[in-house]
């Protein structure tokens, strides 16, 4: 074996090293989590930890449930605002406008994606907060805002994952639609949405992993009150604020409380994510 | 009520466009908002002079200065991995196991919330490593979360280079790894670029993971191993504690125009990429 041929084989072998980085990263990640989270949620039990209703770290009482339903609502809210309006964006610019129009506002729509999620809580608490506060009554920080702001921080997510599946079905699906005398929207409603289905639900998927995950943008709007609210108009804490609220000052088995808060949040995202892979993965196949 | 198809159609076409305009102009609300509140703040002086009296007074210069050293040292270290990877993915290897593999990781990483790379960047660097809040630890634990894009990205890039490229590399003698520094990268690299900048916008606007790992000192950061505050960091301080309303504008300001800023060019780089090839 030559010079040559040795060096190539060292450097796949390296670059075989540097390609695992970020399955690695994901495992070191995995694993610092659970190490520092799972202790304290076997003493006190996941039953505990799951249903309990109080969280008084002080007092050795850690019950995650308000949080856990905080963040299904701000999620389930974010998700009743997003999807129609960015499955209307997507379907509207991808079947509707001319490709013209698209080129000019997809970017637009990408730079919503950029902005920082503190100046989307920021402009949820000088702008919606007190429009909420002033129409509708309750505090403002409420379950209503926070699902709002979501809703619009999800939409560059569905947005652009809807219009690539959109644009990869097969323009003869279209044609024979509208040869068969369908109207556009007939064409969208029976074949298209259909026909990109997976890739649709993986973009609702993602935006719900998005939603969930948020920490900035839903401590300064949330309220983040520890009970399960009664209505959309109370104050709600989510996993995230919950962690990022105390993680300043915690210490001892509250720090490691926050960690198994964290143990939660991680687990949630990793069922979504691995179910968005499935469906995008059968995408995939099919065509 | 029962519509006609082509009644339905034209309410449909009618809501369709609204929701896109809504977006559109929910878009230029916030900018506009911002920029107006927060520009009139923003002079010289502002930029230049470090912050007074927990961010009372003074400009914003220190967290400027910690925003580049975070996020230049977080591309620094992600760059070789992500550009790395998407080299051994497009080129040294068929779709298999190992790959499939490979882009689940990225996948996953890329759905991991901020919070909890702040979680782990926070136990990991500052407390087991002991590099205490410090600049080493917040770029550490950004270039984690912005290696995905990077790989993404690279990858799209390389992708896109047409196969004749390879061919004519290989058949003057090349080996693989001269084609691929020699001909490959050089032509991928706007998109390359596009990537990095990209993640750049996103390592400027964080906040969660930031907090917990670098920490929050208003000092002009000295060393790796110093702590300090980024802009975002600052402006959500300013504004949840209610330190300066006007600072906090003027901050989210410089930070709506740094993104603004960063998605131009990448937009720019990335049509003129398309355009080569295509």
């Amino acid at each position: 074996m030559n010079r040559l041929e040795r060096n190539e084989k060292l450097i796949r072998l390296a670059l075989l090293v540097v390609a695992f980085s970020a399955v690695s990263i994901l495992a070191v990640i995995t694993v610092f989590i659970f190490s520092e989270g799972s202790p304290i949620m076997l003493k006190y039990g996941f039953k505990n930890f799951l249903g309990g209703l109080d969280w008084y770290p002080s007092e050795k009482s850690f019950g995650l449930l308000p949080m856990i339903t905080g963040s299904m609502m701000v999620t389930l809210g974010a998700l009743i605002i997003g999807v129609p309006f960015g499955l209307g964006c997507a379907v509207y610019l991808t079947e509707f406008s001319s490709k013209k129009l698209r080129r000019v506002v997809k970017p637009i729509i990408e730079l919503l994606a950029g902005i920082p999620s503190v100046v989307y809580g920021f402009i949820g608490v000088i702008i919606l907060v007190p429009l909420i506060r002033n129409t509708l009554g309750g505090p403002g920080l409420s379950v209503l805002a926070a699902s709002i702001i979501l809703g619009i921080m999800i939409l560059p997510t569905i947005i652009s994952i809807s219009i690539d599946s959109l644009l990869a079905v097969p323009s003869s699906y279209r044609e024979g639609s509208l040869a068969l005398g369908a109207t556009r929207w007939q064409t969208v409603k029976m074949v298209l949405l259909t026909a990109a289905r997976s890739g649709i639900i993986a973009s609702i998927i993602l935006g719900m992993g998005r939603a969930i995950g948020e920490t900035m943008a839903v401590i300064m709007i949330a309220g983040n009150a520890i009970s399960i609210p009664g209505s959309i108009l109370d104050p709600v804490r989510t996993l995230t604020s919950n962690i990022a609220l105390e993680m300043g000052y915690a210490s001892g088995e509250h720090r490691q409380a926050l960690f198994a808060t964290g143990v939660i949040l991680f687990i949630i995202i990793m069922i979504l994510n691995t179910a968005a892979n499935i469906t995008s993965g059968r995408r995939r196949r099919r065509t | 009520m029962h519509l006609n198809p082509r009644h339905e159609q034209k309410v449909i076409h009618f809501a369709l466009f609204f929701c896109t305009l809504v977006t559109v102009v929910i878009l230029f609300l916030i900018i506009v908002f911002i920029l107006r509140k927060g520009l009139p703040v923003v002079n010289s002086k502002f930029l230049t002079a470090n912050p007074v009296d927990m961010g009372r007074a003074g400009g914003i210069f220190s967290t400027i200065i910690g925003t580049l050293a975070l996020t230049l040292l977080a591309i620094l270290v992600a760059t070789p991995l992500g550009v790395g990877t998407a080299i051994f993915l497009t080129e040294y290897t068929f779709e298999n196991k190992i790959t499939r593999i490979i882009r689940f990781g990225a996948e996953c990483l890329a759905g991991i919330p901020s919070i909890i790379f702040g979680l782990f960047g926070f136990i990991l660097f500052v407390n087991k490593l002991k590099f205490g809040w410090s600049i080493l630890s917040g770029a550490l634990t950004l270039a984690f979360m912005i290696l995905p894009t990077i790989i993404r990205t690279s990858e799209e890039a390389i992708k896109s280079v047409p196969a004749a490229y390879r061919q004519v590399s290989f058949s003057l003698g090349s080996t693989k790894w001269q084609m691929v520094t020699r001909v490959v990268l050089p032509a991928a690299l706007p998109g390359i670029v596009t990537g990095i900048i990209l993640s750049m916008g996103r390592s400027i606007g964080e906040t969660a993971a930031v907090i917990f790992t670098a920490g929050s000192a208003l000092r002009i950061p000295t060393s790796l191993f110093s702590s300090s505050r980024t802009m975002a960091v600052h402006f959500y301080i300013l504004a949840r504690e209610g330190i300066s309303m006007s600072n906090a504008y003027g901050t989210a300001a410089v930070l709506i125009i740094a993104i603004l800023m960063v998605n131009i060019i990448t937009y720019y780089l990335m049509e003129k990429f398309i355009r080569k090839y295509s």
